[in-house]
């Protein structure tokens, strides 16, 4: 491997050690959408707003809701996916 | 197209609330964050009245904010947590009412993300760090001290970051002055994500770790982890130190933990309502169907004199008091809990926030509907009824069983209601029309979650308490309030004229008539005042009566038959006009005498009005007069010694001037205030004139119609400063507020003439008379610049229509979660059944207003029908839906040869469950309004297979969406009959709006399509959509091509279709051409085109098309689900926009927002702002310093006035 290849994945990693979330060429469906959904959900945790639409139409209060997300953070997608290797 | 954004009333929600000594006074203020604002409260003490002292746009989301407050020091700093990427520190600087930002470090991207901090922040209790974390991995702490200037500074920031990890809360415990402790709830995803089998996921642990600030070796540890319950969701710091044991309470699903490193954990549980619906408990507390476990939602802690307390509230609104019991070692060493006790408290309603003042009230910040303000009359120790359950007596360990605990729910006992701050949030639903037939329309909104759910019918004006109104013999035309003597503090005397005579009464413990004052009963006057020190005046037509305090009285007659028309007269000046025009001047001398100053002044026309300024601090006298004449001029007469009787300046008006004032108002933030002008005018317009203070000039007029009447003016004080009442058809009130002038109606009945009103029952009032009562009023809620009325509703409201030809309206309301009546009676006979063999738990409901509906299961829907009389406030109808059915839609239709009745079509669906969104069918019903429309009558029901989520007449007939399908149907005898049909919209229709053969329709998540429905073959087609996927949750259309909506995420946005593309598509004699066209972007043929974007930073709920003032021009008002009710005004030149323009991009830059998100950033979250300017950002102009406002109206090549004139103008001109 070529010094500069090596510059650009030694970057690629820091990126992805450093932002949560950063796929990389291996990364399947099931974790991109285990990220999207926690990135969703932090928002909707950080928006007031967004956590009080979701409160009212289903008459929780906001600490339940809000406690909801976090819980489903945890594992939003079901099971994860068997890897191949 | 431009438009000008601008709040007429801020959000109402509060999202989070502090208390601390911001002002660095002895009195503790509440500080508020309202999304995006923050504001800082201060309840008043003596009254228990919450007011505002200062409220802010930040243009950033507050999520988080705390106080802190450095050792020895008697002041709080706030930190805030935004989504500015950056931690800011606030002082609040009660000189200039401003908050100062102190500090601003960025550690991060903008925006809510996952692992930016600012969702948790948490201060070290002694103030020396505080800790700043997101929901994932990153979290930062910041050092905080002062240097040798006593200047807060901030350290660099010490990571304690753990990826992998979500963090669920931070507390900063407490422990004394040793190194500054953190703790975090934490979860590990790690091995979950990693696992296919689930075991892992199921085996996850929730820990709490306490992160250590080394303050000598500058850095952070994680000092201690341990497991908790997997259902944990908040911490609450104990007092630490010498105050108590230190540690934190873990709040986790029905039971509180004291925890703490090297200490064994003490767990309580957290009682339980005994639910009327559910089996009842058996004796050993097993074989219960338990339902859901409880979390905490809001805590506060307050310490005592000796010991300490914390009062937990449950999602439910159930409060609990906590105690501990310690051990304290003889050295002062204080050990672990012995015994947690836990015991109920009261019922109120849920906060995000509790606040617990020194002076003994509770601040409850609601999560949904009004705050309250309580007064703590007992701290429930004495409360036999309700059990007290101790840890001592209930298992312990790790392995405990679980206990269920019950307490006996009961009205309010320990707390009592003293003030209310009136909110709208959630604001589900709003409709603008004029009902009422006032000056200008109201705001009619569905508001509220739950049984505490409201309709409210908002109306522009100050909210005004009647004191007192009592009837007068005739029909008095004129009231004034004096005091007997200068030093008094109340006042003595109302003396009301009447045509022929004038009545004196007294105030004191009650109003009553007296006839020894000295006062001329016998003939109307003209003017009274209090008069040097202790002396009055009275001036009637054929004199002027000077009183002094030992009953001497001395007159001076008016010369011939002259009469005197007008008088004016200050503390120790008296001007009036005789007939004829001639105006004579009158002063106070040194020996208490009226000394008449030798020469009088002639003046061309009659003279209508006369005012005398107030006299300034440590002045013998006002040096200016103001003489209106009938020429339609006034005039500014000086009344200096050297000058006296000299003209100053004149200002010409459009109309003959009835009533002048000057009054100094405080808008200026500094303790010397403007003199103003003021001038009512025959045609009901006010006119404000700057009135110089050295040289008299008279300088930028502003203009304001007031009502239909000539506008009287009086002078009065409104919380201590000095405030101008006019009366025209309708009372308004000028008034300075937070530092800038207001101008704001009256919501109370139209008065004729008023004066200020001060006594010991009532220190700022106003008295008044209205036809033959005389009204004492007082004005306290200046924020508020809408009047609430009130109507409650049983479930959250969903939609609501107008019968417009009986103006009553039609509401529909649907809560989830709750049991349908007939679920309800079935569940209340089981539990009767169950009751006959023994215990003898309650059976009746508990009060919902209290205690809200009990919590039935997911997929259960309550839902009702009300029809509602606006005008007097009254339900006239109220039809419950049963079995699990839920109203979505409503609307009103005319059908095609039904001889043009108007029928009610409420769209419902039964068994319907959230996630994914499923029914077990639709039914449409059709009633028909009976009895004026004061009733409705169920014709049919029409079964369909979707959640109708949106109803709409269309040419006699009915378009109805339902998910993805769009059906077009016609009456019939036994149903609705089904006509046509579109299958193709992209998700869920939530939105129809039609304009000749258009329809416009919303979808929850793919923006606005525009569809065309063709006669001549029966179908519906789609021929254009948006290239932004939006999830709509409102739109209106403006005109034939252009649709203004709003989305969940905060945006508002305006989409036009082009005009040649609008009629191409109505221009097709075949038809085919629309048919056949192909797709574009894998959508329809044609684009919208995006006139305006701009983010608001709530969801918005509704947006009209509407005319808010007389005489102003259609503005587009919105109002968002956190209750903010703003407006886009359309701009009419290119001037006003390029210097608006200008104007923003200057404050953009001299001053920028204050939690540190950048604005232009903030207006573009989701798509860049486009054709709208911030008038919220610009109107900050009349906040700066002086300095700054020069400098930007330098290089804008403007006057500072003139900037503000035309902020104030291009407002006043079409809202308020």
């Amino acid at each position: 491997m070529s010094s500069a290849a090596m510059n650009v994945n030694a970057q690629l990693e820091h990126l992805q050690s450093k932002h949560v979330g950063t796929g990389h060429a291996d990364t399947n469906k099931f974790e991109w959408a285990v990220n999207q959904h926690r990135d969703t959900y932090a928002s909707l945790i950080g928006h007031n707003t967004m956590l009080a639409y979701s409160a009212v139409a289903e008459n929780e209060s906001l600490g339940r809701k809000k406690f909801e997300m976090m819980e489903k953070m945890l594992q939003p997608c079901g099971l994860p996916v068997p890897k191949d290797d | 197209m431009f438009l000008y954004n601008l709040t007429l009333q801020q959000s109402t929600a509060i999202n989070q609330a502090a208390i601390g000594n911001f002002a660095g006074t002895k009195q503790q203020e509440i500080l508020v964050a309202r999304n995006n604002v923050l504001e800082l409260l201060r309840p008043d003490p003596s009254t228990g009245k919450v007011h505002t002292l200062l409220s802010h746009q930040v243009f950033g989301i507050i999520r988080s904010i705390v106080p802190f407050r450095l050792t020895g020091a008697s002041k709080d700093y706030i930190v805030v947590g935004s989504d500015s990427g950056k931690i800011v520190i606030l002082e609040y600087n009660p000189e200039k009412n401003v908050f100062d930002r102190v500090h601003e470090e960025t550690f991060g991207k903008s925006g809510c993300r996952r692992i930016v901090p600012g969702q948790y922040l948490a201060a070290d209790p002694k103030g020396r760090a505080v800790m700043i974390g997101a929901v994932e991995k990153q979290k930062l702490v910041y050092i905080l001290n002062r240097d040798s200037a006593t200047k807060l500074t901030i350290s660099s920031p010490l990571e304690a970051h753990k990826s992998h990890t979500l963090v669920h809360d931070i507390v900063g415990a407490d422990v004394g002055f040793e190194n500054p402790v953190f703790a975090c709830i934490e979860v590990d995803y790690s091995d979950a994500d990693q696992d296919p089998t689930g075991e892992a996921f199921q085996n996850a642990e929730k820990v709490l770790t306490y992160y250590e600030l080394d303050l000598g070796l500058n850095h952070v540890v994680r000092k201690w982890s341990d497991t908790i319950d997997t259902r944990a969701n908040k911490l609450i710091a104990v007092p630490g130190g010498t105050d108590g044991p230190s540690g934190v309470l873990v709040c986790s699903e029905d039971y509180i933990t004291w925890k703490h490193q090297d200490h064994p954990a003490v767990r309580i549980p957290i009682p339980r309502r005994p639910d009327p619906l559910q089996p009842s408990p058996t004796g050993n507390g097993d074989d219960v169907d338990t339902g859901r476990g409880i979390i905490i939602v809001s805590s506060v802690m307050h310490k005592l004199k000796k010991g300490f307390f914390i009062l937990v509230q449950s999602e439910d609104g159930d409060v609990f008091k906590i105690t501990m019991e310690y051990t304290a070692g003889a050295d002062g060493t204080i050990g672990g809990v012995q015994n947690m006790r836990i015991k109920y408290f009261d019922t109120i309603p849920v906060a995000v926030s509790m606040c617990l003042l020194k002076t003994g009230f509770l601040f409850v910040a609601g999560e949904f509907g009004n705050h309250y303000l309580y007064q703590i009359e007992n701290l429930g120790d004495d409360d036999e009824d309700q059990m007290e359950y101790q840890s001592a007596e209930l298992p312990q360990g790790e392995e405990a069983e679980d206990v269920l605990v019950y307490f006996n729910p009961r009205g309010l006992r320990n707390l009592a209601p003293v003030d209310e701050l009136e909110s709208v949030a959630p604001l589900i639903d709003a409709k603008i029309l004029n009902l009422a037939e006032d000056d200008s329309p109201q705001i009619y909104a569905l508001c509220g979650r739950g049984s505490r759910s409201t309709f409210r019918m908002l109306r522009h004006g100050l909210e005004v308490s009647e004191m007192a109104v009592s009837e007068l013999p005739g029909n008095p035309n004129a009231v004034w309030t004096v005091k007997a003597d200068k030093k008094q503090e109340y006042d003595n005397f109302i003396i009301v004229s009447f045509v022929d005579a004038t009545l004196v009464l007294s105030i004191g413990e009650t109003v009553e008539e007296v006839t020894d004052t000295g006062f001329l009963n016998s003939t109307p006057t003209l003017a009274v005042a209090q008069l040097g020190d202790d002396a009055l005046v009275q001036v009637y037509p054929r004199g002027i009566r000077h009183i002094r305090s030992d009953r001497r009285v001395s007159e001076w007659k008016t010369p011939g038959n002259k009469t005197i028309v007008r008088a004016a007269c200050n503390q120790r000046q008296v001007v009036i006009a005789l007939s004829g025009g001639e105006l004579v001047y009158f002063e106070l001398d040194p020996s208490g005498q009226l000394n008449e100053y030798q020469d009088r002044k002639e003046f061309a026309a009659p003279i209508t009005a006369l005012s005398i300024g107030p006299i300034p601090e440590g002045r013998q006298r006002s040096s200016f007069l103001a003489v209106g004449c009938e020429d339609n001029t006034v005039r500014v007469v000086s009344l200096d010694p050297d000058t006296c009787l000299q003209s100053l300046g004149m200002q010409a008006v459009s109309y003959t001037p009835v009533s002048l004032t000057i009054a100094q108002m405080m808008d200026t933030g500094t303790s010397v205030g403007t003199l103003y002008l003021m001038i009512g005018l025959q045609s009901g317009l006010l006119v404000r004139t700057t009135l110089d203070s050295i040289t008299g000039t008279l300088s930028d007029t502003r203009l304001r119609l007031l009502g239909s009447r000539p506008v009287k003016l009086f002078n009065i004080t409104i919380q201590g400063a000095p405030a101008v009442l006019a009366l025209s058809s309708r009372p308004w009130l000028s008034f300075t507020y937070q530092s800038r002038s207001k101008l704001i109606p009256l919501s109370c009945t139209m008065l004729e003439y008023g004066s200020s009103f001060c006594s010991e029952q009532c220190p700022e009032g106003i008295v008044a008379i209205e036809s033959n009562n005389l009204h004492i009023l007082t004005v306290e809620k200046l924020s508020n610049v809408f009047n609430h009325s009130v109507i409650p509703l049983k479930y959250t409201p969903r939609r609501f229509v107008l019968h417009p030809q009986s103006n009553h309206f039609a509401i529909i309301e649907s809560e989830h979660n709750t049991w349908c009546p007939s679920d309800k009676a079935r569940k209340l006979e089981e539990k009767a059944k169950q009751m006959d063999d023994g215990d003898g738990l309650l059976l009746e409901e508990l009060p919902p207003d209290q205690f809200g509906l009990p919590r039935a299961e997911s997929g259960k829907w309550a839902s009702c029908i009300r029809i509602i009389n606006p005008r007097d406030s009254e339900t006239t109808q109220l039809i419950e839906l049963d079995d699990n059915e839920a109203a979505f839609s409503i609307s009103t239709c005319v059908f095609n040869g039904q001889s043009g009745e108007t029928f009610l079509i409420v769209g419902t669906a039964s068994n319907v469950t959230m996630s994914p969104r499923t029914c077990t069918g639709g039914s449409l019903h059709t009633y028909k309004f009976i009895e004026n429309g004061t009733q409705v009558e169920l014709l049919h029901k029409t079964p369909i297979d979707g959640i109708p989520y949106a109803v709409c007449a269309f040419q006699g007939r009915l378009l109805v969406g339902m998910g993805k399908t769009l059906r077009i149907y016609d009456a019939g005898k036994k149903k609705l009959l089904r006509k046509c049909e579109n299958k193709q919209f992209p998700n869920n229709i939530l939105t129809l709006h039609t304009q000749g053969d258009r329809i416009v329709v919303g979808d929850v998540q793919e923006s606005v399509h525009y569809a065309s429905y063709r006669h001549f073959d029966n179908r519906i087609v789609i021929f254009a959509d948006d290239t932004i996927p939006r999830w709509i949750t409102t739109t209106t259309m403006l005109d034939y091509d252009t649709v203004v909506g709003g989305d969940k995420f905060g945006n508002i946005f305006v989409n036009r279709l082009a005009a040649e593309t609008s009629e191409e598509v109505d221009d097709d004699p075949t038809g085919n051409k629309l048919v056949y066209e192909k797709g574009y972007l894998q959508g329809a043929p044609h684009k919208v085109e995006h006139a305006a974007e701009f983010f608001i930073g709530e969801t918005l709920t509704s947006i009209t098309k509407t005319v808010m003032v007389p005489g102003g021009r259609e503005i587009v008002v919105y109002t968002t689900l956190l209750g903010t009710i703003g407006c886009l005004i359309p701009f009419q030149s290119k001037e006003d926009v390029d210097f608006f323009q200008t104007l923003e991009m200057h404050l953009r830059g001299k001053a920028p927002p204050l939690c540190g998100r950048d604005h232009l950033s903030y207006r573009s979250y989701y798509v860049p702002v486009r054709n709208v300017i911030d008038g919220d950002m610009c109107e900050q102009f009349n906040s700066l310093p002086n300095e700054v406002k020069r400098s930007i109206a330098e290089e804008l090549d403007r006057e500072v006035h003139e900037i503000s004139k035309k902020l104030e103008d291009v407002r006043n001109r079409v809202a308020f």
